[in-house]
């Protein structure tokens, strides 16, 4: 076993049980966990098992495997990204809408607590 | 059988006494609502004294946004319709009547007042002129309906299109988008003479590379527009 390999699948597993860890703390909402946890089994599998790298890389005609991790890594952080632009743009709409009911929600308010108070300065019951 | 002035305003200290008086002199029947969009000056107790209803959002969400607020109150409150009505002072309220004409009379969904159909004095710069040209040819050959004036913010909205616009309502440049949007929803959209004044607030002035910029962003807002799913209704 060299060496190279020992430090890859140490890192690889850092990596899925820092993301193990986050979801257990509740630091990281399941829905964006599934997309971590897939990419470090992914790491953990290569890392460990490079006979399995080689042969696919070389089925797709990459001459230099490593690069085959790279390609990878781009298109998981492409797909990451992608979703995070989802992400913030419903949640920007959400916001929206959000400032959008409380303006009106504190004009109704206002008008409420202005009939309220008309009604209590008139002199009761005579 | 009432309407809703929605008056958007930003730091409109200057003018918006000014307008709430004009709207309250010439269109009486329709209550006057102030957007303030996260002014941070007076604009919201000046037009909370002159007796208008007014809305402070929490923070600045633009013209669009504003807007929108506007179109929700407007539905929530049962009105039948909405007019907007810029608050910096360049629109005069003796032309509400006119513009309400064909939403009253059931003939259009949006009505928006083009100060380029009217002759009365109206100038303004080179790059002005050139930038609204293209814009009133790109957005007429869209929606198919000659549009002289894109960005006018004097406009009408009936129930439909209120109903419409309060989930979907463009945040960039929404003057412009929204004809592309209505058109692709299939409302009526109808535009009318309005005669403008200059504005008596801020100025406005921008250089030819600025317009330039503006140009390609709205082009862009409005290539994004049309790859929209819009339901037709």
């Amino acid at each position: 076993m060299d060496i190279v390999k020992i430090i890859a699948v140490i890192v690889s597993g850092f990596i899925f049980f820092t993301v193990i860890e986050l979801i257990r703390r509740d630091h990281l909402k399941e829905r964006y966990s599934l997309i971590w946890l897939a990419a470090s089994i992914v790491l953990i599998v290569f890392s460990s098992w490079r006979g399995l790298l080689h042969f696919i890389a070389l089925k797709l005609g990459i001459y230099y495997p490593p690069s085959f991790l790279f390609l990878l890594a781009i298109g998981f952080l492409v797909v990451l990204l992608l979703h995070f632009s989802t992400v913030i743009s419903s949640q920007s709409d959400q916001n929206k809408r959000l400032a959008q009911e409380i303006g009106i929600l504190r004009s109704r308010l206002d008008l409420l607590e202005k009939s309220n108070d008309s009604q209590d300065s008139e002199p009761s019951k005579g | 059988m009432k309407i809703l002035v929605i008056v958007p305003a930003y730091n409109e200290e200057c003018c918006v006494e000014g307008v709430i008086e004009d709207i309250s002199r010439y269109f009486p029947s329709g209550d006057i609502l102030v957007v303030n969009d996260g002014s941070g000056d007076m604009t919201s107790d000046i037009a909370r004294n002159l007796g208008a209803k007014v809305i402070d959002l929490p923070y600045n969400l633009g013209i669009g946004g504003a807007m929108q607020t506007g179109f929700l109150y407007a539905l929530n409150e049962g009105y039948v319709g909405a007019l907007q009505f810029d608050a910096d002072g360049q629109h005069h309220a003796d032309q509400i009547e006119k513009i309400l004409k064909p939403f009253l009379s059931g003939s259009a969904d949006m009505v928006v007042g083009s100060r380029f159909l009217s002759d009365g004095g109206f100038t303004s710069s080179v790059q002005r002129r050139i930038g609204s040209k293209i814009l009133s040819f790109v957005v007429s050959s869209i929606i198919r309906q000659k549009i002289t004036d894109t960005t006018s913010g004097f406009r009408v909205y009936g129930r439909k299109t209120l109903e419409f616009f309060s989930s979907v309502y463009p945040e960039d440049y929404p003057e412009v988008e929204a004809f592309i949007l209505a058109h692709k929803k299939g409302l009526r959209i109808v535009e009318v003479p309005s005669e403008i004044g200059p504005r008596t607030g801020g100025k406005s002035s921008i250089t030819f590379s600025e317009a330039f910029y503006y140009m390609v962003k709205v082009m862009l807002a409005i290539s994004v527009d049309l790859m929209k799913r819009i339901d037709r209704t």
